[in-house]
């Protein structure tokens, strides 16, 4: 498993180093609505309902806080 | 000389400018971001409704450090399905407590209405820069209901390369939930009793700990397109049933609830035993989750994708795929949401329990390992369609609106008609206010 997360880090990073844009081309990546969580509450209250509805969870990141969802 | 002189003026004019706008930088001060909401949830037929106002601020500290805390209130009122699934005759339950009871009629889907509850949830990330090109982020979280605790903290490792195009993250959580269920925890495997013959109860409380690692990688594709890709395993060890729910115990020779003609154990006038018992889950469960995001910035619009693929040792297999559209109005947007979910059902999720098969009919052993009849187990699909409507106010604050109906389809397999599990509509209305503070 350890070997298998490393080649997926390095093949990544060496595929990647290609990819990019320099720093004065980051004017829409910086907006708002082109963040990964552009809506944190939106984002928190969808994780709660479909983790309390659904039996998977998880993916985008680690943590949270677990509940007893009926 | 003439290239001198510019050189003199550049480095004046340069000057100049640094010191017209030193002090308004050190005049800054940073601003909280907040963002407040209220979600109102509702399922059809009286199932679950909750209320839940939530709050958001997060601020950086200094140049290499921020702070992010949400606070989430959740006020939960309605019926949740006991597990026993719907027959043709009426069926009697007793309440957790163990003190009274509730019916379900004929062709009734058996709820138990006592369930109310009020969750506190807090949690708090402290972002901390170790160089210029990586960082930490420690996160807590808390959160308490009636019968339920959870404690929980986090590290994240993230590293820029590539010009910062490329961010590496390494995550670690680990959390301890206890539970501590009216009437105590359930017995797995016993035999429901009818209201105040005793309750089936070993212990008062159990807990699980759940541990999550999750590697990752955020990759800026071009001035448009960011994508992220994220693989994480995760193991949770402990109390795992849902002390709520029962499994059905049937008598093959007439397809309904056992009773005194089938098995003296179930002779509930005798021994008090219901046709129900505790289900029972793996005290164990090892997940492995892959997820892939996108970005993309159209020539205004901004289309945000994400597709997850989850997979457990329970035999839950499950794909996600989540599309968000914002169409943007001159400073207003709409955002138009589609969510589509499917997922297999978990190896040890049963219908019933059948006697003389699964069930021995005199002392009520059950030959099972494990067996739960929760539809959250099940073979479902779940479909959300929703639609967003934001706009900007003065001082940088925005208001929006977001309604949203999320379909779950159980799918139980070959049931006898009239016993599947219910379909499930929600219905979602959420209001937000954001501002800089």
């Amino acid at each position: 498993m350890r070997t298998f997360i490393l080649i997926f880090i390095m093949s990544f990073l060496s595929a990647c180093s290609s990819l990019g844009v320099e720093p004065w081309e980051r004017d829409l990546l910086a907006k708002d609505s082109m963040q990964l969580v552009p809506d944190y509450l939106d984002n928190f209250y969808d994780e709660h309902i479909y983790f309390s509805k659904e039996a998977s969870s998880g993916g985008q990141g680690v943590g949270g806080g677990g509940c007893g969802c009926n | 000389m003439q290239l001198k002189n510019i050189k003199k003026k550049m480095s004046l004019a340069t000057c100049v400018l640094l010191q017209a706008a030193s002090p308004s930088v050190q005049a800054e001060e940073a601003e909280w971001d907040v963002d407040t909401a209220i979600l109102f949830y509702s399922e059809s037929d009286g199932r679950v409704n909750a209320v839940e106002p939530a709050i958001y601020a997060g601020r950086e500290l200094d140049d290499d450090s921020r702070i992010d805390l949400r606070l989430i209130v959740d006020v939960l009122t309605g019926a949740s399905p006991n597990g026993a699934h719907a027959a043709p005759v009426a069926q009697t339950f007793t309440t957790p407590s163990g003190k009274s009871s509730y019916t379900a009629k004929a062709g009734e889907t058996p709820l138990d209405d006592t369930f109310l509850d009020t969750r506190v949830a807090f949690g708090a990330d402290w972002q901390v820069g170790l160089d210029r090109l990586s960082r930490i982020t420690w996160g807590g979280n808390i959160s308490k209901e009636y019968d339920y605790l959870s404690l929980g903290a986090s590290a994240t490792y993230a590293r820029d390369f590539n010009d910062r195009n490329t961010t590496l993250t390494t995550a670690f959580a680990f959390n301890n939930d206890i539970i501590d269920p009216e009437g105590g925890i359930p017995s797995i495997f016993q035999p429901m009793r009818t209201a105040g013959s005793g309750i089936n109860r070993e212990g008062a409380d159990d807990d699980k700990s759940i541990t999550d690692f999750m590697v990752g990688v955020t990759q800026v594709i071009s001035r448009e397109t960011i994508m992220q890709l994220n693989l994480s395993f995760g193991q949770t060890d402990g109390y795992q049933n849902d002390p709520f729910k029962i499994v059905t115990i049937i008598d093959p020779a007439t397809g309904l609830p056992a009773t005194a003609s089938g098995s003296s154990f179930f002779d509930t006038a005798t021994t008090g035993n219901l046709p129900y018992v505790y289900e029972s889950r793996p005290d164990t469960r090892d997940r492995t989750v892959l997820f892939f995001k996108t970005v993309h910035h159209l020539d205004e619009d901004v289309i945000n994708f994400s597709y997850r693929y989850y997979d457990d040792d329970w035999g839950i297999k499950s794909n996600t795929f989540d599309l968000r559209y914002r169409y943007e109005l001159g400073g207003s947007y709409l955002q138009p949401h589609l969510r589509l979910y499917t997922q297999e059902a978990a190896d040890f999720y049963t219908h019933n329990l059948a006697l003389g098969i699964d069930v021995d009919p005199t002392s009520g052993a059950v030959s099972q390992d494990y067996a739960s009849n929760d539809y959250r187990l099940a073979k479902s699909e779940t479909v959300t369609v929703g639609l967003k409507y934001g706009v900007p106010l003065a001082n940088n604050s925005e208001f929006s609106i977001r309604g949203e109906v999320i379909t779950q389809t159980v799918d139980d397999g070959s049931v006898p008609e009239g016993e599947e599990a219910p379909d499930l509509d929600a219905f979602i209305l959420q209001f937000n206010y954001s501002l800089i503070w």
